[in-house]
Parts: C-alpha cells; structure tokens; sequence
C-alpha cells in the first residue's frame, strides 16, 4: 500500500501530464503484478463492490477519535471528502507492516459478506494499522469513489511506455467486462486475443464542439452530416449468438432494454454498430424525459415498455463479418451499414440514423435551425475519409449543437461544494418572479471561475439571511444566465418545470433583480419545447 | 460579554474599559497594546502602541509608527489594572496579554502556536480565570505533524528539484512564516533567494539579533543562471504573477496550516503544499486551553460556532467574540500572516 500511496502522492503534487504518465509508468513497470492490475481497474472506474454505508463509517470514525458526530459532522462539511475527513481526525497511526494494494482489496471485498458487528473491528484495525494519504486512500477503497487525476488516455500512454505495446490496442484490452477478480495482469494487458470476451466494445470516438460557424472545414463534399440526438450513446454488438448493448459509460445496458434484443434478426455474426439509444415512438423521438425513465431501471413493466419504447439509432459499423473495420474509412463504414439495414422496416428497434444532407455551410446551418423540430439537439459532422478513432481528438468529428436555452435567474440559496471546491460557495438555487414572489426553479453548479466562485463565496458570507445545515438563504441580489439544453413539466418542483443539464452561463452584474425572468416566461418555453 | 467584564469588545475592538485600552484595534484608539504585526493585528492610526521588544521593530517597519515596548513577563499598570506580555509561539515576539484586576485574571491568546519552532520564543501557558482564544484551525482534522517532519518534506522537495535542474519557488507569508522557514530548512543545500517583501522584513529581523541564514534579495537585475538550483522563497500572491515568471518552469510549494486539506491544496494550484502553520492545530488548542485552567472561554476568529460548541460540551463556560480578525487566512493578499 506503501507504494501505492507513493504513486497517488506523486499523481496529487503534479498538474503535468508528463510527470503523471512517467510516475504511473514506473508504477506498472515496479509493482507486484496484482497491484498494477488492481490500479488498472480502479483508475478505469472498476471498483470494488460497497461494503459498508457512509453513515456507519462516520459514526464509527467519531467513536475511534472520540468525537460527537456533530463535530465529524462539522469537520467532513469543510473538508469537503468523507474519507479524508475520517484519515484526518483520527489519531496518528499505529505504523504497522506495509501489505500490497491487493491485500487490502481483498480485505475491502471481504468485507460485503459480513455481518455489520464483524465489520466494524476490521475496518477500525484498518484505520489504526494504515497512517496519513494510505488510510485516506484504504477509506476511497471502502466508499468507492475513485478520482485521482488521471484519464483513462493517461494511463493507456503510461501502460503502452511500460509495456511495450501500442495504445489503440491496450484501449481496446481494456474495455467491456473485466475484473481484476476473474483476469490476471498478463492475461488482461499482456495477451493480444480478441476474443477472450465476446461482449468486449471498442473504445467510442468523441467529438469536440465546432467553432460557429464551421466554415473553417473547408469543403462541404468531405464532410457528412447527421442528426445529433439526445439519447445514450451506445454500442450494439452481435457475437457468438448473442447481443451485448454497452452504454458510453462502459456499462453493460443489454437487459434495461429488451425490444432491442429483436435487431438480431437483422444483425449478421460479428457486427458491432456505433449508435443512440432512443425512446422513439410514431418515427420521432420522444423527450429526452421519456428515455430518463427507462435509465437506471434493471426490469422494465410493460406499462413503461409501451410509453417509452426504445430504438437504437445506427451511426456507424466498427465490426463487419467479425472482422474490426474502424481502420476503413467512414464512407465505405457507412455504406456498408446502410447496406446491412436496408431490410430493416421502420417499426424495427434498429435504424439507420438518416444522413442530413447539404451542398454548402448555409444550408446545413438552416438545417441545425431545424434541430429542436425534429427532436435532436443539433448536428454530427463526419469527415468521410476518417477511420474511427479512440476518444476523442481533433479533426474528424464534430459536434454543432444548438444554442442553449437561457434565462435570467435570481440566487436565493447558496451551499459550499465538495472536493475541490470545499469551503468555496459553488452550488447555487435560482428562482424567476412569479408576482412579487421568487420561485425557485433550478439548480446549478458550474460555469464560473474559480476566481468568480471565490468572489461569490465572500459575497455569501456577509450577506447570509438564514442557515439551514450547509445552505445558506442569501439576500436575492444577483442574476446569473442559466443555459440549459430542455425543459420539461414537473409535479415535483414548485415551479412546475425541470430543466436538464442547467449551468451558470454569466454572473450578469450588469442587471438589476428586477429584471430577471418570469415563471411565466417558462412555462411559454415548456408550451414550446417541452 | 457582560457590561462589567474585565474584557469586551466595541467597535473599535477588545476593550478593557477600566485601563481604557485597547488590544489589537482595527480603529483608531489612544491607547493600542498590540500582540504582533500581522495585519489584521497591527493597523495604523493609533495615538500609542505598546508590544514586546521582538515584535516592536516589524511593526514600526510596517506601520511607520513609534511602538512603545515591555518585555515579556514584565508587569505594567495602565489605571488600576495589571497588564503583562506572555509569548504566543506565533512568530518572534508575538504576545499573550494578561489584564488582572483585583484578583480576576483574563488572557488574550492573540494568535498563538503551541509547538516550538527554531525562532519564536516558545507559547507560555498563562493561567487565568477567562481566556480569550483564536482557533483558526479549531476544527479536528487539522492536525499538524512534528515540525522537523514538515521541514524535511520541504528540504526533500528541494532536492529533488535541484536534481532536475529547476528553481524551488516556495509561498509563504512575509512576517513570520518565511523566516520561520529560513530557520527550519538544510540551508547547506544551496543559495537561497527572496522576493523584496520578504528580504525586508529578513533584515528587519536580523537587525534585532535574530539568527537568520544568508539570502539574496531578487532584483530585475539578478542574474538567475549564477543560482542553479536555488530556492526562492516568495509570498503567495508573488506565485502566479509576472514577477515569478522569470524563474522559468519552477516547482511551486506553498506553506500553510490549510495544505492540510487535499480540496484547498488543488485549489490553490501550486505543485505541492507544506502543511506548515504558525497556528496551534486542533489538540494544540485543546491543550492549551486546558493549561490556562480558565473556566470561562470566549473564541475570537476560525471555526468559532463548532469550537464553542465542542468547548461548552467539554464544560467550559464557553462564548464567542466577534472580531475582524483573520487568523491564517487564504484569500489575504501577501499581507496575511
């Protein structure tokens, strides 16, 4: 664990992606096997299953420092992470033996299939055993979130300078569903065989967003453009009799929607498409609302199964006749998915996402004005001639969606953030007038420097009304811009609407509270677009 | 507090009424007794100042005002009351004031460290019947660890970047914690330069006899390449600006009792931060506390609300003053302690 916690050490002290790779590459190259296919996973978001509820760790940490929970609770709100706030107040460690990461893992996963009361003399010789960033690091382990600086590219880079082998191939080794449980180091990363696991995705390609306008791409003939909808990127893939629908996420995602289990009757062995996943009824797509209840449902009643049916919607063919074509380029991938699905009859949960096309930037910027009717949330640029690549990187695909929504909104709450953004104000509510009255509406946390955050942060402090636990009621004296990409209607909240994807698009210092936005002006955009 | 209170507070600051004087003032008073020369300590217009002998010369350095001086442990009668200076471990000469009326005796901590470090005079335990305390870091999990263990993660740092053939460009405030540093780190590892606000308080500090090591002050024209490998010692607000630039691709370290948290360090955006703080960490306060033997507690500026809190269930007669003191703050500009 020693080692390890050298490593997150020398991850934490550097904003350098250099230093990072190198740090993480002398990991892989010097630590027992195991570790490094343990650090694989968690730095790929695999984490061991919960074993213990935040609420016992707390009361359990304040007992061991001999704290009111209060005062836990107290120090955990500054601090801003539960599991730095458990390494922190309690007392210096016993220094014992140092056992290798994947010791301790085990001891983690050990821990699920006991009792609480067997639980808690484990964890609380844990914490005495471990000192400083290993004990905080044994509590990330224990509460499962895992973030430490470093993208799934950065440690592809680092693992292909250990290893010797190429990055697009390790991306592709570490994708889909793997265990460090069920594998091992040089079975995983080491062992080039494709087939080891039939649900095994591609890692997706990303796009950036487009300067505005895009002319700057030069000619309209090399590029292809398609309806960018707001659904679940996803891959369908078709192996060994079976189907396998992965979210973006890498999550495994084929049982929340079975109507899609009909596409194999269209799908020939050894395919594998790029895609959306959609709730689409009557050859439209349904609200990104419909589709929101559909996620995170394991079974589906078949009352649901009728208002939200879904479809998954192809982009792009990766895997032809089992052979990997990403290397191909997009045309000639098109085509061949074209050709594939040209039987496919519209009633089917597999279609060919239709190409939008154009001669010159003009018409496609009248087609983009079009985004919000036909229900998707603007444009995909594809450069024709490109292979499909992993992640994202610039130059062949772009994303031109539609401005935002806006509206001017008052704060009238203010809570401290978390991580990073401990002890700063950064989650804020907004509200519109309705009358003479505020009524909250919304929620937002990002969009402002860390330089604004600060000065709002002051702000807040001289100017709280009322305290409410974390929450601050502040006097309602700043507008801020809220974007946000739809709204819909809404029992739950008082001002009747829900928007999604709200963010602080400007601290408008400029305008006065009067002039904020109505909740009549919001229920005219929910009468438009919801 | 009461009306008939030894100490209160006004608008002006902490009064004690009966000696007509004031204690660390943020207006204009005739009579300031001031426990050190921080900022929000230390403020200019007053008709008369009084602090100790050590702490007298950064003062008038920074204030430009005569500063009357009393030596620790020294009594003084101002009216019918006793006052005297006790040290607060802080930073060189940096006080406790006792006030002793007919028997009653309060203290004023000021802002105080109960570990030793290699400059200040170390905290003196003052016993009284109420006392009067900062707790910037009155929360628990600020915890310091021992100085010689935080001193040896700044000297490793060093080296490590001496190694790589970069300058070491370390935050930390100018009056106090940067010749704390200069006192505490392996000096023989290589040539030490700072930026003009500290320099000047390095010889303010060694005018008075303190023993500090030899530095080099940076000018635009110091010729960088005669320093490789140097340390370059900077206030915080010195870090991101244009004068840092012409270091080049420095590591950047901050010193700060706030380095403690993992949020506030990435925030802050240095390459590493020194948990390294002139202020008592959570048990120092506690046992401070408990070595005055007051039974009455009033908390001045930090985590005041929880810290009364915890100090009421731990049976004090616990309350709050409110001040306009910052303790170790983030957001100070350079000034900040």
């Amino acid at each position: 664990m020693k080692r390890f916690a050298r490593l997150f050490a020398a991850l934490d002290a550097t904003t350098r992606t250099g230093e990072k790779v190198a740090a993480l590459a002398d990991y892989f190259t010097e630590a027992p096997e195991e570790d490094r296919l343990w650090t694989v996973a968690l730095l790929s978001g695999r984490r061991p299953k919960r074993s213990v509820s935040a609420t016992r760790l707390r009361e359990w940490a304040a007992e061991a420092a001999g704290l009111p929970l209060w005062l836990f609770e107290e120090s955990y709100a500054i601090a801003g992470d539960l599991a730095e706030t458990i390494a922190l107040i309690l007392p210096p460690a016993e220094d014992a033996t140092d056992r290798p990461l994947a010791d301790w893992l085990a001891e983690v996963r050990a821990l699920v299939a006991l009792p609480e009361e067997e639980k808690k003399p484990r964890i609380l010789a844990a914490w005495a055993a471990l000192g400083g960033t290993e004990r905080f690091l044994f509590n990330k382990l224990l509460t499962g979130g895992f973030r430490m600086g470093v993208s799934q590219v950065l440690m592809t880079r680092a693992l292909a300078r250990a290893t010797g082998i190429a990055e697009p191939d390790l991306a592709h080794r570490l994708m889909g569903d793997w265990s460090p449980e069920r594998t091992t180091w040089a079975g995983l990363i080491l062992t080039e065989d494709p087939t080891a696991d039939l649900s095994r995705p591609y890692p997706f390609t990303l796009a950036y967003q487009v300067e505005d306008p895009p002319e700057g791409l030069g000619d309209p003939a090399d590029w292809f453009a398609e309806w960018k909808w707001d659904g679940i990127r996803g891959q369908l893939i078709r192996r060994g009799k079976e189907h396998f629908l992965w979210s973006r996420g890498e999550e495994l995602i084929t049982d929340r929607f079975p109507e899609i289990a009909a596409s194999r009757d269209w799908l020939p062995e050894g395919s594998v498409i790029d895609g959306e996943v959609l709730a689409f009824a009557d050859g439209r797509p349904l609200p990104f609302a419909a589709l929101q209840r559909r996620i995170g449902r394991k079974t589906v009643s078949k009352k649901l199964l009728a208002e939200a049916p879904a479809v998954f919607m192809a982009y792009d063919l990766l895997e032809h006749g089992g052979e990997d074509i990403r290397a191909l380029p997009f045309a000639e991938r098109r085509a061949r998915l074209g050709a594939l699905l040209s039987e496919v009859p519209p009633e089917a949960p597999l279609q060919l996402s239709p190409e939008t096309p154009f001669d010159d930037w003009q018409t496609l910027a009248a087609a983009r004005d079009r985004s919000h009717e036909e229900g998707a949330e603007g444009l995909m640029l594809k450069r024709r001639a490109a292979a499909y690549g992993a992640g994202r990187k610039k130059g062949d695909w772009w994303k031109w969606k539609v401005d935002p929504f806006t509206i001017d909104a008052v704060m009238i709450y203010a809570q401290a953030g978390h991580g990073r953004r401990a002890n700063l104000y950064t989650d804020f509510t907004f509200a519109v007038w309705d009358g003479e009255a505020l009524v909250p509406f919304t929620k937002a946390y990002s969009g402002l420097t860390d330089a604004e955050f600060e000065r709002i942060t002051a702000w807040v402090r001289r100017n709280t009304l009322e305290r409410f636990g974390p929450v601050r009621r502040v006097t309602p004296a700043h507008v801020f811009e809220i974007a946000f990409e739809g709204i819909q209607a809404s029992p739950r909240h008082k001002s009747g609407v829900a928007l999604r994807f709200p963010r602080m698009l400007r601290w408008r210092e400029d305008k006065p509270v009067a002039e904020a936005n109505t909740l009549a002006d919001l229920k005219e955009m929910l009468r438009l677009y919801g | 507090m009461a009306r008939d209170d030894l100490l209160t507070v006004t608008a002006h600051g902490i009064s004690c009424p009966l000696g007509d004087f004031h204690i660390d003032p943020w207006r204009p008073v005739s009579r300031a007794l001031i426990t050190h020369g921080h900022s929000d300590h230390a403020r200019a217009g007053h008709d008369s100042y009084l602090a100790t002998p050590a702490a007298a010369p950064a003062i008038r350095h920074r204030l430009g005002v005569e500063v009357e001086t009393l030596a620790f442990g020294q009594p003084l009668k101002i009216g019918p009351v006793r006052v005297s200076f006790h040290p607060a471990g802080h930073l060189p000469g940096s006080a406790q004031v006792r006030v002793e009326h007919k028997g009653e005796v309060w203290v004023v901590s000021g802002d105080y460290k109960t570990e030793p470090d290699r400059l200040a005079e170390p905290f003196e335990p003052v016993s009284c019947h109420a006392f009067i305390t900062e707790c910037t870091f009155g929360l628990p999990v600020f915890r310091w660890r021992p100085e010689p263990e935080a001193m040896a993660e700044v000297n490793a740092w060093w080296a490590k970047n001496r190694a790589a053939g970069r300058l070491s460009l370390l935050g930390a405030y100018s009056l106090g914690k940067a010749q704390r540093l200069l006192a505490g780190i392996d000096t023989a590892q290589g040539p030490i330069l700072t930026h003009g606000a500290i320099e000047d308080l390095n010889e303010v500090m060694r005018a008075q006899g303190l023993p500090l090591p030899a530095t080099t002050r940076v000018t635009p024209e110091t010729d960088l390449k005669r320093y490789p490998g140097a340390l370059v010692l900077a206030p915080p607000s010195a870090l991101g600006s244009a004068w840092a630039r012409r270091f080049g691709p420095a590591s950047t370290g901050f010193a700060s009792g706030w380095m403690a948290l993992r949020g506030i360090r990435r925030r802050r955006g240095t390459d590493r931060g020194f948990v390294i703080s002139d202020h008592a960490d959570w048990p120092g306060l506690n046992e401070a506390i408990r070595a005055t033997g007051a039974s009455r507690v009033i908390a001045t500026h930090g985590y005041t609300a929880p810290f009364r809190r915890w100090l009421a269930e731990q049976g004090y007669e616990a309350g709050i003053l409110a001040t306009e003191f910052t303790g170790e703050s983030l957001e100070a500009p350079e000034d900040g302690p």
